[in-house]
């Protein structure tokens, strides 16, 4: 228990809630066809952007995959901006040309997201990379999944850091599936991917990524690791994924987990089990949940109504931005 | 015995053949072998032959295309297969270094019958990493086939003669062809590769494309049918090595050539047609060719961007049109909030 800072707690869990609230808010609304874009819900993995990004100051950059939502909105990225480059319009945080898929902004310290798995790692390391060049020292977290760890660029990208002692966090959310693939048809049994990185002489930890306080307090070791010049840092966080690889519905009609794995994995509800907690511990009252709740469902429907009623980008958009200036 | 399937069936069925004949042909790709069965095409193939053939990996693509080319050099036939052609970039060391060189750099010693399958992703806002159409890059690879079915009875046909061929083929499927149907015989038939195909005879004016843009083609020859207008389609199935008789035949006959293309303009296969019309019947051509293709740009993920990015049958209405002199229709009134990003209206995916 975060008994030291019960505030800390609270905050934790209240941007964990609002997470929540978003992804299942925006799931429901995709049903109706106007978000037209592939969406990687982070449904049952907020825990992990909260805990971590909860350390980072706006200027300390991180960088993304195809599932951000989560890690966008931890870092302070605008949820207006967000749902609105859901809905395609001018006025999305990638002004319609991204999508769900490719999410930035850089007033948040978000660098950026893209789908094709692994490329964001080195391209993480290079955020730090820059600012060693210069003499400095700037932390760089990188989110990924468990099977950006099969990219050759993940390899590669761990070995240059580690050479350089670069203040790289790299997180990793092992949510046992990549699509549908288990990590059996993925890696020899019995491989931890935390006992990787030690390979590289890389640090690591390993922890429970669906308890707040244990995701809050491992990521402020790495941080700190990596901050104070020791080199970079790996962290495993094991987290469970609610619906489907791409899209809001259900998966379990296709075979490779069933109603009762998904019922099981949910049980590891990082916002249930740490509203209890708290609530139990009496940090938390029941009337103050029910009010982050009204406030949260007031913003993002407040973000949605901007977002439906944003004008769409203009024709001309389409040639802009090749090259820059 | 002739019965109508879906390109993504005609898919199925030419592996399944392969696979039952040859054991030395295996499938290998991120989710063959998952429920969804890469949106069908290697539907039931595990349940057939198990999970040593048809083999789900690691997202290790650059290091797995290596494997596969290894197992082709010493008696195996893989089919690699890759939910969007983006995916397989990953490897194009393994791809343009080794596979495309093997055979000639070790003085015809050592050979490749390989097949890389990629998907080319199109609409529901798949954007700058999913829906890149990259032809024109393998075939500008020396050592490297490169195949665009665009029919379901092409698709089988062609991927048959590709299992069979011993060298690297890169086999592109766009996706908005998957739920197309066509008459496909059952058991093995081979389209031959490199072979262009005169998929529509005409006089007027000669339209070249390979792929979907075959399929945008053939409507708007339908739609000019109604005016009279005669149009001949030869369809570039395969673009490398590239049989050019067809084609050079038809302008000789029309002396008017459009070619429509997946992908982008500059530098690209639309290109490389009209060079080759031009150095070889160039005092037939009556007109100035036109290269209908995607404005060179990577692709929007917003359909308001989207619905102005691909060409649509109706601009090559208004260039045939334009060949032949006539007054070019009004534009389509196309809207920002229209749902072109489906190939139609009730298409909910998968992507
Ligand atoms: C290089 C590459 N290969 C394949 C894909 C297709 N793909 C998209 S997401 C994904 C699985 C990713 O799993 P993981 O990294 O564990 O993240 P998760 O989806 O579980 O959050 C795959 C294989 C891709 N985007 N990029």
């Amino acid at each position: 228990m975060l008994e030291y800072k019960k505030e800390i707690s609270l905050v934790l869990l209240r941007d964990t809630l609002r997470i929540r609230m978003i992804e299942s808010r925006l799931a429901e609304l995709y049903a109706e066809y106007e978000m037209r874009c592939p969406t990687h819900f982070s449904l049952g993995q907020e825990a992990v952007a909260v805990g971590v990004c909860h350390h980072l100051k706006k200027q300390e950059l991180i960088t993304s995959a195809h599932r951000s939502h989560a890690h966008y909105l931890a870092k302070g990225g605008s949820l207006k901006k967000m749902v609105a480059e859901l809905y395609g319009k001018k006025t999305g945080c990638a002004t319609g040309k991204g999508g769900s898929m490719h999410l930035i902004d850089l007033d948040a310290g978000f660098l950026g997201a893209v789908p094709i798995v692994g490329s964001t790692i080195p391209i993480g390391v290079g955020a730090s990379f820059s600012a060693y060049l210069q003499g400095e020292n700037k932390l760089s977290v990188i989110f990924f999944g468990d099977a950006a760890t099969e990219t050759g660029a993940f390899y590669e990208s761990l070995n240059f850091a580690a050479i350089h002692k670069l203040p790289v966090v790299m997180i990793c959310e092992n949510n046992l599936y990549s699509v549908m693939s288990p990590l059996s048809v993925r890696r020899p049994e019995g491989i931890k991917l935390s006992n990787i990185p030690q390979g590289f002489g890389v640090q690591s930890f390993h922890a429970d990524g669906s308890d707040l306080e244990e995701i809050y307090q491992t990521a402020g070791q790495a941080i700190e690791y990596a901050r104070s010049g020791k080199g970079p840092v790996f962290v495993e966080y094991i987290n469970y994924r609610w619906l489907e690889h791409c899209g809001p519905l259900s998966d379990t009609h296709l075979g490779f987990r069933t109603e009762e794995d998904v019922i099981n994995g949910k049980k590891k509800d990082p916002v249930r089990n740490y509203k209890d907690k708290l609530l139990k511990a009496g940090i938390l009252t029941d009337s103050e949940f029910s009010k982050w709740e009204k406030e949260i469902a007031e913003e993002i429907q407040e973000a949605i109504s901007f977002a439906k009623e944003s004008p769409f980008p203009e024709k001309e958009q389409l040639l802009e931005h090749l090259f820059a200036a | 015995m002739s019965r109508e399937l879906k390109f993504v069936e005609a898919l199925q069925e030419a592996q399944d053949l392969c696979l039952e004949r040859d054991p030395s042909v295996y499938v290998m790709g991120l989710g063959v072998s998952d429920g969804a069965a890469m949106f069908g095409s290697t539907k039931g193939l595990v349940e057939k032959y198990g999970p040593k053939r048809i083999l789900d990996m690691p997202v290790s693509e650059n290091a797995m295309t290596g494997v596969a080319l290894g197992s082709a050099l010493t008696g195996m036939r893989p089919i690699m297969v890759h939910l969007r052609l983006e995916f397989a970039m990953l490897a194009m060391d393994q791809i343009v270094n080794q596979a495309a060189k093997w055979h000639y750099m070790f003085g015809g010693q050592a050979s490749v019958p390989m097949v890389i399958r990629m998907v080319v992703g199109r609409g529901w806002g798949q954007g700058a990493q999913h829906s890149q159409s990259l032809h024109s890059w393998f075939a500008h690879v020396p050592g490297l086939k490169v195949v665009l079915p665009a029919t379901a009875y092409d698709a089988k046909g062609l991927l048959i003669s590709a299992i069979e061929d011993n060298n690297p083929v890169i086999f592109i499927e766009h996706r908005w062809l998957y739920n197309m149907t066509d008459k496909v015989p059952k058991g093995m038939y081979r389209v031959p590769l490199g072979k262009s195909n005169v998929l529509l005879k005409g006089n007027d004016v000669t339209i070249a494309a390979s792929s979907y843009a075959t399929i945008e083609a053939l409507n708007a020859a339908k739609e000019l049918e109604k005016e009279g207008i005669s149009i001949e389609i030869i369809d570039i199935r395969t673009i490398n090595p590239l049989d050019e008789e067809p084609l050079l035949e038809s302008v000789k006959k029309t002396g008017r050539l459009i070619v429509a293309d997946i992908g982008w303009k500059h530098a690209g296969f639309a290109g490389e047609i009209v060079s080759r019309v031009v150095e070889k019947v160039y005092q037939y051509l009556k007109e100035p060719p036109i290269r209908i293709t995607l404005p060179d740009v990577p692709t929007p993920t917003t359909r308001a961007l989207s619905n102005f990015y691909y060409p649509l049958p109706s601009d090559i209405v208004s260039a045939v049109k334009k060949l032949l002199g006539k007054a070019a229709e009004s534009k389509p009134d196309i809207k920002p909030e229209d749902f072109l990003d489906v190939p139609y209206l009730e298409f909910r995916g998968p992507f």
